[in-house]
């Protein structure tokens, strides 16, 4: 009886093993789809992962794959052919363009300054919020708000919001040490929502309704005004090519930069490139 | 003002107590409040239907499809080689300096945290090997993090076989491999099996190796050269890009029921295994 | 005709036996070939001593994530040694065999939970509960050592539980008949006996904590900062890589890898300190 037990037992395992074999090499033979890689920043990927959703509703054929990991990684993945379109919430550096990747502007995005809702505090200028990242003012009261510490929040090193957050209001200003590090958007909201003294950067199209978004030298981050040119943290989502594109992903471009798309992503909280 | 030895004992007693029923607490806590915030939003639908804008909505199929690719294949590869090895360690040589350098090997690997075995499958399966980010990649590295524990619970199985077995297979005038295959095997299965169902857990569960190594594209993995992103990174962006907490929440509660699974059908294998051994 | 075959069976065994040693060799070859270039090139008591990571300016200095680690990790281990030991001591010594069938498989369970559930779980209770009542961002040493204390209990338990159900029975049964309690039993009879591996119980446990990534990055704010008290934030080794790995190239991924080098040898060492203890109990047994 025992004996018998065991050998099903055992031979059921060997069924399975195999099936599980079967199903991995089935899966390494089966004919791969045609697939268009784009890798990079986490700002833009949720916003391509609904365009790549949308191109594919109408073109079942092509498969769209839309990985994060960051606009350096995106580059990079770029470079060693793992994608064929890196994506990218920072301007292309002047060694990048050297090597031969072209930027395609897809939308542009305000980067919002926001802080806690309670918060008293309805604007700032760049020099008051240089002077926050960098340790200078550390009490809200010194800018106008009620008498509690302020916690800077930022993004860590090599995320493009980050660069473009330096770029435009630190210069070579270094950020203080002791600012919070949170790795996403999401996170970023996610503390300054519970956070009285936090203040944070992101990407405006991700803000939503829970947070407090600041004026920045007087300028509300609206539609218009970063489609006016008069918002000093707007910037552009890129997509970024190295050589030429295969038809394929050219054809999913040009989709992006159709009118209807442009429509889905103003829609979404982006403002469109032209 | 010196305690008494017996309340010195009640005390002690009490205390000890406390942290025991703290520790479970924790655990039922911990497994209530994602089931609670999970559970409701588990429907069929989210089980079999892929994601949209990014897993705000639709559901979990494709993670569902990667991790048990994941996991499956990374057993598949540790498996045979844990047990071959155990094998080789209790049936096939003498306690030695080869014995002890093995073990050695496989003591340390264990201690390895998973952001290194992330770091190294990166470098060499990724890029080194040019697999990409992808399924295989992140089995490959799983299957060395998971060795070490397949390799000791067999060890420990084979042990606990009665020598008499396969004294008397060997007497018979079988071969040590046949005494091993037949009679040895057949004997500790339960105790190994118990080994891979654990390690099946430890890949479902393990985030910071994976993302490094099998990427995280939202798609069905259509093969094992395919990225793909695991029921446990799903998780960890949809709550930290704040996606969607519910569906966040959902995807844990999925989780940890297969992990209570799988550890109820280990338990289950070992009280069998104890059962007659014993 | 047989011994030859099982002899080539057995050649065959041992060759796929080194896998496990020729991975961790393959492992340690590629971490520091990636790693210690850079670490030669900033001297090693620059990388090591120095407090400045400025990857865009080509400045890395891992003290901060150092102390980091080493202050999680201590909290962590407070934690999860009391924790832990008393659970440890509660199911070999004072449990009724039907509970310990519950209480075992919940500790099991404790160490299958995924970490980013138990980082998840810290960041929506725990940190804004430190926040509230404690003070500070919320995200903290403290948050982490709590979260890596729960996570390395498991660890801790189960080795000790195996090194307590070592101790003869005859120890315990001579001490209860000379009339100690239970507990005196326990603290000075039991305990020490088992105390080698008690002590590589613990260190095994220090090695998961250091170890730990994910639940550490969502809950302990990441700063560059030393920790100055159990409410600041902190960035540990581990989370250095994890946040900043996605990005990195040239000289910053490489600085990455010199973290990871950190780590395996901080590792490595504890690794060897609770194989040469629990060794050592094993010969001391022979004896």
């Amino acid at each position: 009886m025992a004996p018998h037990e065991r050998k099903t037992r055992l031979s059921d395992l060997a069924l399975l093993g195999v099936v599980l074999a079967l199903t991995a090499l089935g899966g390494c033979r089966s004919q791969k789809q045609r697939t268009v890689n784009l890798v990079g920043s986490t700002s833009v990927q949720p916003f391509a992962e609904l365009l790549a959703q949308e191109y594919q509703s109408r073109h079942p054929e092509l498969n769209v794959e839309v990985q994060g990991g960051g606009s350096t990684a995106g580059i990079q993945a770029l470079e060693n052919g793992i994608a064929e379109i890196g994506m990218s919430s920072r301007s292309l550096t002047e060694a990048e363009k050297a090597k031969g990747l072209v930027p395609i502007a897809i939308a542009r995005d305000g980067l919002a300054i926001v802080v806690h809702p309670s918060n008293g505090v309805t604007g700032l200028s760049r020099q008051q919020i240089q002077s926050i990242f960098s340790g200078l003012i550390t009490n809200w009261r010194q800018v106008g708000g009620s008498d509690m510490p302020i916690r800077p929040i930022t993004r860590e090193e090599g995320s493009g919001t980050r660069e473009e957050f330096i770029k435009r209001v630190m210069g070579k200003v270094r950020v203080s040490r002791g600012a919070l590090v949170q790795e996403s958007n999401g996170a970023v909201k996610e503390l300054v929502r519970g956070d009285p003294g936090a203040i944070g950067y992101m990407s405006l199209g991700l803000v939503g309704g829970e947070l407090k978004v600041l004026a920045v030298d007087g300028v509300e981050p609206s539609v218009e005004g970063i489609a006016q040119g008069k918002y000093p943290l707007a910037r552009e989502f890129l997509f970024v090519r190295h050589g030429e594109l295969s038809s394929d992903a050219q054809a999913f471009v040009d989709f992006v930069l159709s009118d209807d798309a442009q429509h889905l992503l103003e829609s979404e909280g982006l403002v469109r490139t032209k | 003002m010196r305690i008494s030895p017996a309340n010195t004992q009640r005390i002690m007693v009490v205390a000890l107590w406390t942290l025991a029923a703290m520790t479970v607490f924790t655990l039922l806590f911990i497994l209530g409040y994602v089931l609670y915030h999970g559970l409701p939003h588990v429907t069929w639908s989210f089980l079999t239907e892929s994601p949209r804008r990014m897993g705000k909505e639709g559901g979990i199929f494709p993670m569902i499809v990667g991790t048990a690719m994941v996991a499956g294949l990374a057993v598949l590869i540790a498996g045979p080689i844990g047990v071959a090895t155990a094998i080789y360690l209790t049936e096939y040589t003498r306690e030695g300096k080869i014995t002890a350098i093995i073990r050695f090997g496989a003591d340390c690997l264990a201690g390895i945290p998973s952001i290194i075995f992330g770091l190294f499958g990166f470098v060499f399966f990724v890029i080194t090997l040019g697999m990409g980010l992808s399924v295989m990649a992140g089995a490959l590295t799983l299957a060395i993090m998971v060795l070490p524990t397949i390799i000791r619970t067999s060890e420990e199985a084979i042990r606990a076989v009665p020598r008499s077995f396969s004294d008397v297979s060997m007497g018979l005038g079988a071969t040590r491999w046949q005494t091993v295959t037949r009679v040895v095997l057949r004997s500790a299965s339960p105790g190994i099996v118990t080994g891979i169902v654990l390690s099946i857990g430890r890949c479902i569960s393990e985030t910071a190796a994976l993302m490094l190594t099998a990427g995280s594209a939202l798609r069905m993995p259509h093969s094992a050269l395919d990225s793909c992103r695991t029921l446990a990174l799903h998780f960890y962006t949809l709550m930290r890009e704040g996606i969607s907490p519910a569906h966040a929440w959902a995807t844990a509660s999925v989780l940890i029921v297969v992990i209570l699974l799988i550890n109820l059908v280990a338990y289950w294998l070992m009280r069998r295994f104890v059962a007659r051994t014993v | 005709m047989k011994i030859s075959q099982d002899r080539v069976i057995g050649w065959v065994l041992l060759a796929v036996a080194f896998s496990a040693l020729s991975s961790l060799a393959l492992i340690t070859t590629f971490i520091f070939k990636e790693g210690v270039p850079i670490i030669l090139k900033q001297g090693v008591g620059n990388f090591l001593f120095s407090n400045d990571w400025y990857p865009g300016e080509g400045k890395f200095g891992i003290l901060a994530m150092i102390v980091g680690s080493l202050f999680v990790t201590l909290g962590a281990m407070f934690i999860g040694a009391i924790f832990g030991f008393g659970c440890a001591i509660v199911l070999t010594q004072f449990c009724p065999r039907r509970l310990v069938s519950i209480i075992k498989p919940a500790i099991e369970l404790l160490a299958g939970i995924p970490s980013v559930v138990y980082g998840s779980i810290g960041v929506v209770i725990l940190v804004p509960f430190i926040r509230d009542y404690l003070g500070g961002p919320g995200l903290s040493v403290l948050a982490a050592s709590i979260v890596l204390g729960i996570m390395v209990l498991p660890t801790v338990t189960s080795i000790s539980v195996d090194a307590l159900q070592a101790v003869p029975r005859a120890y315990r049964e001579g001490s209860i008949a000379l009339g100690a309690t239970q507990w005196q039993t326990t603290w000075m009879v039991v305990l020490k006996a088992a105390r080698s591996g008690l002590v590589a119980a613990f260190i095994l446990g220090m090695g998961r904590a250091v170890g730990e990534t994910m639940a550490v990055i969502m809950v302990a704010g990441n700063t560059l900062e030393i920790p100055l008290g159990l409410t600041s934030p902190v960035r540990t080794l581990t989370s250095n890589i994890a946040l900043e790995m996605g990005y990195a190239s040239g000289a910053h991924r490489q600085a990455l890898f010199a973290t990871g080098v950190v780590l395996f040898v901080i590792i490595m060492v504890l690794n060897t300190i609770a194989l040469a203890v629990s060794h050592s109990k094993a010969a001391g047994g022979r004896r």
